[in-house]
């Protein structure tokens, strides 16, 4: 059976079919859509967050002190605590309203290959900047933009230690020799097994710490913000992967930065990310053809990401590889909703309980809790690993509870299953549908189908 | 209650006149013959946990020098063992059972997985159970799940992968549950007759939802309770409840032991955690812990330097704890590699001087009877058991 390009494209590489919108029609439109991911009127920034951690910290120390909390820093500390919630709705938001969809979705791709967890409650506005500083502006460009934004963000030189490391001979750590200060490896390990080259590739334990030692300096506080503190920076050239940084009168951020196109450009880092774009989109085990592709042009272009989108996106197993990959519970909620025709204003109206049982608390019992992955190496890509007795138990949930919460009349799921499925609608789920109880029962049945939660 | 969901998903089949047989749910239960009475529970710690600062050889005079402020010993509130370990002040809970003799621990110990130090990698090769000469990719599945392969008469609900996250561990060919303690799935007749139908060709969809129904049915919700240890806990007793009834093994895991900086706060809280869940299999299960062995495991230890922000970054040797009844506990189990000059792992790591894996299948043949070739060329292949350092009481 062959499938139209539209319908394709909105299933594989958006969030789903919509009655609302139609979808793109054709690989322009797939691209056009890309460039629609950028910061938003609601963009959270490092300053912002800085403040907001700042005058929540005035309440810590309050407390410290005996003293009463001041109203300023409570309402920090509460705005801080619904801050997830909020980021996880307005990405919901926005990946229900972008008609086409292929940019919110490669928003989600590329803040989980970065991820970053905001571990404390005081930098969850932070990590909401991350995305919106280091992803979003970098998702339609060029990777080694993006790689040097994300890696070098306050959030990331927070979660992957950064902020702790120092030269160990550093003129910093040689005045203080009573602390014992010294290198911390953990961005510049994740940095090339990661986010670049991958663990596979060509590199050793020596690299790790050389690029560690090029990676000391920099800094970040919500007192200071992020600066390169040239006084922490190890002194002397660094070699990683054969190339020499840094040890003439430069120094800082531009031998950190040269190290960083260095590394996005080399064909290990196009050949491990082109395929790990593949594994996300087309396929858990992609062809060579496929791979070899688009490892090609990013290595040709230099890593400018919508060439490689662009060859993904032409390539013939988008169709060939239809309903191989399992749709994630965040893309799941998300293309849910919108088959139900439910717009963002929708979800932006909900109180904060309503929202929390909408999404993120089924989001959670799917295996998937918003913001809180377990590792840097962010969620898994396998279809087993999503779907097993009690993550199906709660998406199977979610498809009979959540359509009622938030729809006073619900679809008909004989209208449904069009909408939903165009074309690519099996014989299985055309037979089961229409011999629903009610139509809860038959509107839960499309949503928690096989067909629906793959893609 | 399987009985009756069955039941009930027969006379839904009949109203609407399909054909039962095509329907999974109507051959799927089987109930096999227990493999005996003893119980495995396996613990991965998820992030490397630091062994040296768990279990500190306080007695090696290298460590206070190589360690400011970290595995203090004794004099930084651990708890003496046997003059030379000291128990992790945030452990404290578990030394009754060290003076009981449940509980022990092997130092020093490794998987075959050297150099390159990720979490992930480290991770894959702890649950697959393989050596080097194998690719660390998850299909070759986990050994436990090859151990369910050589248990004659295991079923489905003899392992048990308890939590949302996939357990490796127990991934391949033989059949298992998995369960989290907060799941539930209540359906309608007719949605899970009609759900069933729409499942039918798509096996990963229909054996979980399978699974789903059955095991909802039999289980009750655990309660969510608050407190940082209240998830380990109820993994904990979720296990517990399920190897009361007829599961023999469980795996689960405690993530968060990735004490890059601040360890004290870091460790202490996978420690709580830790030792809430071991207090909670005891309890919940009762008479049973006298039969059950219990094995935390972690990819690997960590630096035995202390880094420049007070914590330790990754390693190769690390600390194997084994808690329960079925353990001769209240020891150390393998040799002390000594942490001198020349006695490290590259200049930096605790030497290995044991594969974690030999302890692993001297526990299966204690438990379950596995042969030393199955556990050497099956479970573990290319492992060399060595002798059996008679771990189980």
């Amino acid at each position: 059976m062959s499938f139209g390009f539209p319908e394709l494209a909105a299933i594989r590489l958006g969030f789903g079919l919509s009655p609302l919108m139609p979808p793109p029609a054709d690989v322009e439109a797939v691209l056009a859509g890309a460039a629609n991911a950028g910061p938003g009127p609601e963009a959270v920034t490092t300053d912002t967050a800085r403040e907001i951690a700042t005058r929540f910290r005035l309440g810590l120390q309050a407390l410290r002190e005996d003293r009463p909390e001041p109203p300023e820093a409570q309402e920090a500390g509460r705005l801080l605590g619904t801050l997830p919630l909020e980021d996880l709705r307005r990405r919901v938001i926005r990946a229900l309203d972008d008609p086409i969809g292929f940019g919110e979705r490669l928003v989600q791709f590329w803040s989980d290959h970065f991820t970053v967890r905001a571990i404390n409650k005081v930098n969850n506005a932070l990590a909401m900047a991350f995305v919106d500083e280091a992803i979003r502006p970098h998702v339609n460009g060029r990777f080694e933009d993006m790689f040097l934004a994300a890696d070098t963000h306050p959030m990331m030189l927070v979660y992957l230690d950064q902020t702790s490391s120092r030269g160990p001979n550093s003129p910093f750590a040689r005045r203080r020799p009573q602390r014992h200060l010294g290198l911390n490896e953990n961005l510049a390990r994740e940095a090339l097994e990661l986010h670049s080259l991958g663990v596979g590739a060509g590199y050793d334990q020596k690299d790790v710490r050389e690029l560690a030692e090029l990676l000391t300096g920099l800094s970040f506080s919500h007192q200071e913000g992020f600066a390169f503190k040239r006084a922490w920076a190890e002194p002397g050239a660094e070699t990683v992967l054969g190339q020499a940084y840094g040890g003439g009168r430069r120094g800082g951020l531009d031998d950190i930065r040269a190290a960083f196109r260095d590394i996005a450009r080399r064909p290990e880092t196009a050949r491990h990310l082109s395929r790990k774009l593949a594994v996300h989109f087309v396929s858990d085990d992609p062809s060579e053809d496929l791979v070899g592709s688009m490892a090609a042009i990013w290595r040709d272009s230099g890593g400018d990401l919508p060439q490689v989108y662009r060859v993904m996106a032409s390539h013939p197993d988008l169709a060939s590889g239809l309903r191989q990959k399992v749709r994630q519970p965040f893309d799941f909620c998300v293309a849910g909703l919108r088959a139900l025709g439910i717009r963002g204003e929708r979800i932006a109206r909900l109180e904060l309980p309503e929202f929390r049982r909408a999404a993120w608390g089924p989001v959670e019992a799917m295996g998937q809790p918003w913001g809180r992955p377990k590792g840097p190496d962010g969620w898994p890509e396998g279809a087993d690993a999503w779907i097993a007795p009690q993550t199906l138990a709660a998406r199977i949930n979610w498809s009979l509870r959540i359509p009622r919460l938030l729809l006073d009349e619900l679809p008909d799921p004989r209208g449904m299953l069009v909408s939903a499925f165009g074309s690519t609608q099996s014989a299985e789920l055309a037979w089961a549908v229409p011999k629903a109880e009610s139509a809860a029962e038959g509107v839960a049945l499309i949503l928690a189908s096989g067909d629906f939660n793959r893609r | 209650m399987p009985k009756l969901d069955r039941r009930l998903f027969l006379k839904g089949a009949a109203l609407i006149g399909c054909s039962a047989a095509a329907h999974p749910l109507m051959n799927s239960m089987t109930f096999a013959a227990l493999p005996g009475e003893n119980r495995l529970v396996v613990i991965i710690l998820r992030g490397a946990m630091d062994g040296l600062d768990a279990i500190q050889p306080y007695g090696d005079p290298m460590l206070g020098k190589l360690r400011r402020s970290l595995s203090v010993g004794p004099e930084g509130g651990a708890l003496d063992l046997d003059g030379f370990y000291a128990l992790h002040p945030r452990l404290e809970l578990l030394l009754p059972l060290w003076q009981r003799g449940e509980l022990a621990f092997a130092h020093a110990v490794s998987t075959p997985y050297r150099d390159k130090r990720s979490h992930f990698d480290g991770q894959d090769l702890l649950e697959a159970g393989t050596g080097n000469d194998l690719p660390v990719d998850w299909r070759v599945g986990g050994w436990l799940n090859r151990l369910l392969q050589a248990t004659p008469g295991a079923a489905a609900e003899t392992a048990y992968a308890v939590g949302v996250e996939q357990m490796r561990i127990l991934a391949g060919k033989a059949a298992h549950l998995s369960w989290a303690p907060r799941a539930s799935l209540k359906l309608s007749p007719q949605a899970q007759m009609l759900l069933e139908h729409v499942y039918h060709d798509d096996p990963l969809f229909r054996a979980a939802a399978q699974d789903a129904v059955q095991i909802s049915g039999e289980t009750t919700d655990i309660g969510r309770n608050p407190g940082p240890t209240a998830d380990a806990e109820a993994l904990a007793a979720f296990a517990a409840s399920r190897l009361n009834a007829e599961s023999r093994i469980a795996a689960f895991s405690i993530p968060g032991w990735d004490s890059h900086a601040n360890q004290h706060a870091v460790l202490g809280r996978g420690l709580d955690r830790l030792a809430a869940a071991i207090l909670k299999l005891r309890e919940g299960l009762g008479p049973n812990w006298g039969r059950t062995a219990v094995l935390a495991m972690t990819e690997f230890g960590r630096t035995v330097r202390e880094n420049g922000s007070g914590g330790t970054d990754h390693g190769t040797g690390g600390a194997l704890l084994m808690a329960g009844g079925a353990i001769r506990g209240g020891r150390a189990f393998g040799d002390w590699p000594g942490l001198g000059e020349g006695q490290l792992y590259a200049g930096r790591d605790l030497m290995p001087v044991r594969d974690i894996r030999a302890y692993a299948a001297w526990a299966m043949h204690g438990l379950f009877g596995i042969g030393q070739d199955r556990l050497e060329r099956t479970i573990f292949p290319g492992l060399d058991l060595g002798g059996d350092p008679a771990m189980l009481a």
